[in-house]
């Protein structure tokens, strides 16, 4: 079991690096003429309905970054499949608020996919903009993220409620059925795996709630990102934002007098206190910044390398390249799917170490439990 | 790069579905669940300590049980070498009593024999006695019935008497 959990931990650590090198070259090449597929883009909506895409293939480049980035981020219409014309896609409810016109509802189809501007508003690169220089919008809308998010959140209470009301109803002396028994294991985990061993103490048991939380929301939206149609909520960097946010609150409220003191009067000499008090006060930030990182690179990572690799087709213009494209984006597809599990859990692990570094008893096992933290941390 | 800028909009409605979801999931799901698994692993745990402790009572039960054989035995042996031995001090002194009657008996049957025979004896010599006397009384009268016989005595008498 802990070997298989270090291979996953590596195979974690090396998709940050492919992610790394793809985004440099997708940069790069978007970078290089980036001017020319805006113009070719707005030309293919504005006029000519009847081109075919595949005799255009030859004037127009296949800009795969461009395609790449639609993928992964954010989006204001639910876009299902197809192009132009023959796109299947919901239009989502865009909420505004403006420092001049204040707040506005309305419907995404106005746009017209970024097309037609509404109400002094027009869609560019999924962003909302005011036609007005002087109004600055904060954009509330319900995007792609944002409806899948509350999709994930009707599924949780509906399968966690009803498994709570499964207990009721059956009692506790029979075995687990259904959805009961597939989850009663994963939650008896996040309690004693994650809360209780990295936790420990006689506190744990407060926490568990929010860990499960934790574990569930994520583990939920990284395997619905893996849908074809589902949005890449848990690789956007404002969602791991929020998460590592509220870890980063829970730490710190729960932070005990050890903890405070080891960050303001660390055991050392005090002339190095000067140097030292910044670093851990850096320090507390840094650890949720990593969590936040880690599962956004994580999560973009697979997204992209999957497109990057379907991609390949497209730019050597072959279908032989998918002899290649494809078994990879395969090995890449499951390697992901080991990825969504393997992110949530290491979220919720690490979130588990944090607040138990704050408030464990440090008397016995302080120094081992930074150990453990270091090693974890490097590890992905 | 909108890639890593966080968006506002996002921001806002995470934090608003995680809040929901961690007040209607702690207070409807995880509260119970986690109650109901924690009540079935004490149930679990209490069920396999009241086996043991079962266990261990039928395993104690079943020493006793045989430790009070085994006292029952010896009680049983000790009962019957107490019997034995009763037995034969009963017939020990049984024997001891009949012998020692028996010895009475003979000894006294043997006094009155003697006793028996000592009268028979004094009788027959009384009688002898008697008998003796009255054979010399018959022939002291025979001998002296005349007085020729008479003084032939006198003579014979005189005649041992030696005059000197």
């Amino acid at each position: 079991m802990i070997n298989k959990i270090n291979i996953f931990r590596k195979f974690s650590a090396v998709c940050p690096v492919i992610i790394a090198l793809f985004l440099m070259i997708s940069t790069h090449l978007s970078a290089s003429e980036p001017q020319e597929d805006a113009v070719v883009i707005v030309q293919e909506g504005d006029g000519s309905h009847a081109i075919d895409p595949h005799a255009k293939g030859s004037e127009k480049k296949m800009d795969i970054s461009a395609v790449a980035f639609e993928h992964v981020l954010d989006a204001h219409s639910w876009h299902f499949w197809g192009e132009g014309h023959e796109v299947a896609s919901m239009p989502l409810p865009v909420i505004l608020y403006s420092n001049v016109k204040g707040l506005q509802m309305f419907m995404s189809s106005r746009f017209e996919h970024g097309h037609a501007s509404y109400n002094g508003y027009s869609l560019y690169e999924e962003r909302i903009v005011s036609e007005n220089p002087t109004e600055s919008v904060y954009d509330f809308s319900i995007t792609k993220n944002v409806a899948q998010m509350f999709l994930s959140m009707i599924l949780m209470l509906w399968l966690f409620i009803s498994i709570a009301n499964s207990y009721k109803t059956q009692g506790l002396t029979t075995a687990p059925k259904g959805k009961q028994s597939f989850f009663e294991p994963l939650i008896v985990f996040v309690r004693d795996d994650l809360a209780k061993n990295n936790i420990g103490g006689k506190n744990y048991e407060k926490f568990v709630p929010y860990l499960l939380t934790v574990f569930f929301l994520i583990l939920i939206n990284n395997v619905f990102g893996m849908l074809p149609i589902g949005a890449n909520l848990t690789g956007n960097i404002a969602f791991t934002l929020v998460m590592s946010v509220i870890t980063l609150i829970v730490t710190n409220l729960n932070g005990n007098k050890h903890y405070w003191h080891h960050i303001f009067a660390p055991p050392a000499p005090k002339a190095i206190w000067i140097i030292l008090i910044p670093i851990e006060i850096v320090g507390i930030f840094t650890k949720p910044f990593a969590l936040m990182i880690r599962l956004f690179a994580n999560m973009t990572a697979g997204h992209i390398i999957i497109i990057s690799l379907i991609g390949l087709i497209f730019i050597f213009k072959t279908t032989m390249a998918s002899f290649v494209a494809v078994p990879f984006a395969l090995f890449i597809s499951v390697l992901e799917c080991l990825v969504a599990v393997l992110q949530a859990y290491i979220f919720t692990m690490l979130t588990a170490l944090f607040i138990g570094s704050a408030c464990a008893d440090h008397n016995e096992d302080g120094a081992h439990n930074e150990d453990d933290e270091a090693a974890a941390v490097k590890h992905h | 790069m909108n890639l890593v800028t966080p968006g506002i909009g996002l921001i806002f409605w995470t934090t608003i579905t995680f809040i929901l979801l961690l007040v209607l999931l702690g207070k409807f799901a995880w509260k119970p669940i986690l109650a109901a698994i924690k009540t079935r692993e004490k149930g679990i745990e209490d069920a396999l300590a009241s086996a043991e402790n079962a266990l261990k009572d039928m395993r104690e039960l079943k020493s006793n049980n045989e430790k009070s054989l085994l006292e029952a035995r010896a009680a049983r042996d000790i009962l019957m070498k107490e019997a034995r031995e009763m037995k034969d001090a009963i017939i020990a002194e049984a024997k001891a009593k009949s012998q020692a009657e028996a010895d009475r008996i003979m000894n006294s049957a043997r006094e009155q024999i003697t006793n028996e025979k000592n009268a028979a004896v004094a009788d027959l010599k009384n009688q002898v006695a008697a008998l003796s006397i009255e054979i010399a009384e018959k022939i002291l009268r025979s001998e002296l019935s005349s007085d020729e016989k008479q003084k032939a005595l006198v003579t014979n008498l005189m005649k041992d008497v030696n005059l000197n």
